[in-house]
């Protein structure tokens, strides 16, 4: 079955040596490429450029815009006009770095719990018979293709005042009144967990399943405890997709805008929604580019991290 | 040595499994409910499911998503394939850094992002925004997500069944069509599938990059969701979660008889050889 979440632990093997190409070659190598360049790689730079323009009652709503005809002159003028305000501005409204703060907090929160509750999942899994196993997979997947928005979706219901879950710990007696879930962080830290569990899992179940057991058995006959077994052995053996699992859950999570929007409440901040009406409800392009480029700087950190420990992953298994 | 599975083991794997799929359960029970108050039980009933049929405007987001899903995922498993090739057997060439980078950053990169630099290159171009603009903004990320998923079936593949086929004379682009494609079909039908149901999902980048009359079915449930729960909603998603499952269900089992079939094939041709 795929298993995206796990891309590069057995992939890219080494690069095969330098060799002739033929023109067929170098074609198949420039169409995804240049594909990538022009829809991923170039409109970053327009958002880089439109964040130092101007909001404008225009359209495109900003200034300035560049207008070619106008020859070098017109260039120049152009960048002439750039400015850093709307960085200035995102300092000082605290709302902006609010957003950030508790973005990057409710998402590494979050990676935490879900680490918690798949880690005992993910290893149960790979401990489970054999012929139970591309079933046990199949079930993580499964989710996992389902919408994203029908799963936020699906914790409505739930998380209610008059939601099931208080309906269920009312008629068994835990609770007297109603909680109030849905509309605060609780419900945001849910909505995480439950959509990106998968992607810790997939990654960690493929490290787990790969450990070899000889070892835990050498332990056991050396009179090693099981307990101290899983943390000298299993533990350290299984960081790597650890990691992996972490970073596939923590850098989306930071700027998603669908849980925070559906579950979360006024006082949940966090980047991606912030953005969202940035752009939709006040139509502020310039400022939402701003947000956007700081945003990447943020995550290019854990992004670059990411990667590296994926080809790392990749040449150790090569 | 080994045992049966352990209690610790069990509980675990029955609370993850119950964690997984209680809330979904719960959203197909509930679409059955007659009250139109999704919370309370008034007995079994399938009007919310009349009542969708009846919904022009969801039918038309349905058809537009359906529309833009097919064609987004079959260009994105073309280039999807592509670039995984050029990944794995393209060996050092310049730019490859770049490139596998842009390959694996739009798994991970928010959806806000991609959606406004999409967006903004869309405006910078002067492109009028539509069915078009949605579809090419879906299969910029799904060929990403192609790419990692047939590339990790190349990489366990025998290249010597395509060097004979070269050495017999067969020119490269016929053996891709008569070797390479029929062993990776499993990881292309898998990527295929992963970029239709990518793009059946995405509501973010799509409220980004859409225009008039290009409303997809995510942004349609997104704005009713707003206003609160309806049952009727609750059907619309157990018919897509329904459909999804049905189609991965299927291609797995598909997938399975191939590779039964393969590895029969195999030991005949060793027991033979």
């Amino acid at each position: 079955m795929v298993d995206i979440a796990a891309p590069a632990s057995e992939v890219e093997a080494a690069p095969a040596p330098k060799k002739r190409r033929s023109l067929g070659g170098w074609v198949l190598i420039a169409v995804p490429y240049a594909w990538l360049l022009f829809f991923f790689l170039a409109p970053f730079f327009i958002v880089f450029k439109i964040s130092l323009s101007e909001i404008a009652v225009a359209i495109p709503p900003y200034l300035p815009t560049f207008d070619l005809s106008e020859g070098w002159q017109g260039i120049r003028e152009n960048f002439a006009a750039f400015s850093l305000d709307n960085y200035l501005w995102l300092t000082e409204d605290a709302l902006y770095w609010k957003s950030y703060l508790s973005s990057v907090w409710i998402a590494a929160t979050s990676t935490a719990i879900t680490l918690v509750i798949g880690y005992p999942l993910a290893y149960g899994m790979a401990r489970a018979p054999a012929a139970w196993r591309p079933t046990l997979l199949m079930l993580v997947i499964l989710p996992f293709w389902t919408s994203f928005l029908i799963r936020v979706y699906a914790w409505i219901g739930i998380l209610k005042n008059e939601g099931l879950l208080n309906q269920a710990l009312l008629a068994i007696g835990v609770i007297d009144d109603p909680l109030t879930i849905l509309n605060t962080n609780v419900a945001v830290y849910i909505g995480i967990v439950y959509s990106y569990l998968p992607f810790l899992v997939l990654p960690l179940y493929a490290t787990l399943e790969k450990l070899d057991e000889s070892l835990l058995e050498a332990a056991s006959d050396l009179g090693c405890p099981p307990w101290k077994a899983f943390w000298t052995i299993t533990m350290p053996l299984s960081l790597p997709g650890v990691i992996a699992g972490c970073f596939l859950v923590f850098i989306p999570a930071v700027g998603e805008f669908v849980i925070p929007d559906l579950l979360g409440g006024s006082e949940t901040l966090m980047i991606g929604k912030t953005l969202w009406n940035e752009f939709f409800a006040n139509r502020d392009w310039p400022v939402s580019s701003a947000v956007a480029v700081i945003l990447l700087l943020i995550l290019v950190v854990p992004i670059v991290l990411f990667q590296n420990q994926q080809q790392r992953a990749s040449e150790k298994n090569s | 040595m080994r045992k049966g599975p352990s209690w610790f083991n069990l509980t675990s794997l029955v609370f993850g499994f119950a964690f997984l799929y209680l809330p979904i359960v719960l959203l197909v029970i509930y679409s059955f409910n007659e009250s139109r108050l999704v919370t309370v039980w008034a007995g079994f009933s399938t009007k919310w499911y009349g009542e969708m049929l009846r919904n022009q405007q969801l039918l038309d987001a349905a058809w537009v998503t359906a529309r833009v899903a097919f064609t987004s995922a079959t260009i994105a498993t073309v280039l999807g394939t592509i670039a995984a090739l050029v990944l794995v057997r393209s060996g050092r060439f310049l730019g490859r850094t770049l490139f596998s980078g842009m390959i694996y950053a739009p798994l991970v990169m928010p959806e806000v992002i991609l959606g406004l630099s999409l967006l903004l290159l869309f405006v910078a171009v002067d492109q009028a925004r539509g069915f078009w603009t949605v579809m090419i903004a879906h299969t910029t990320f799904s060929m990403c997500y192609v790419a990692v998923v047939v590339q990790s079936r190349l990489a366990g593949f025998d290249r010597s069944v395509e060097e004979a086929a070269m050495d017999l004379g067969c020119p490269p682009f016929k053996t891709f069509f008569a070797i390479t494609l029929p062993i990776i079909l499993p990881g292309v039908i898998a990527g295929w599938m992963l970029a239709f149901t990518l793009s059946l999902d995405d509501l973010v980048i799509a409220s980004f990059t859409t225009g008039p009359g290009a409303t997809t079915l995510p942004m349609k449930i997104y704005s009713q969701v707003r206003l609160g729960v309806t049952p009727e909603i609750n059907a619309v998603c157990t018919v897509l979660v329904g459909v999804v499952t049905l189609g991965v269900i299927a291609a797995s089992l598909v997938t399975k008889q191939q590779e039964a079939r393969r590895q029969r094939d195999i030991r005949r041709a060793e027991a033979q050889g």
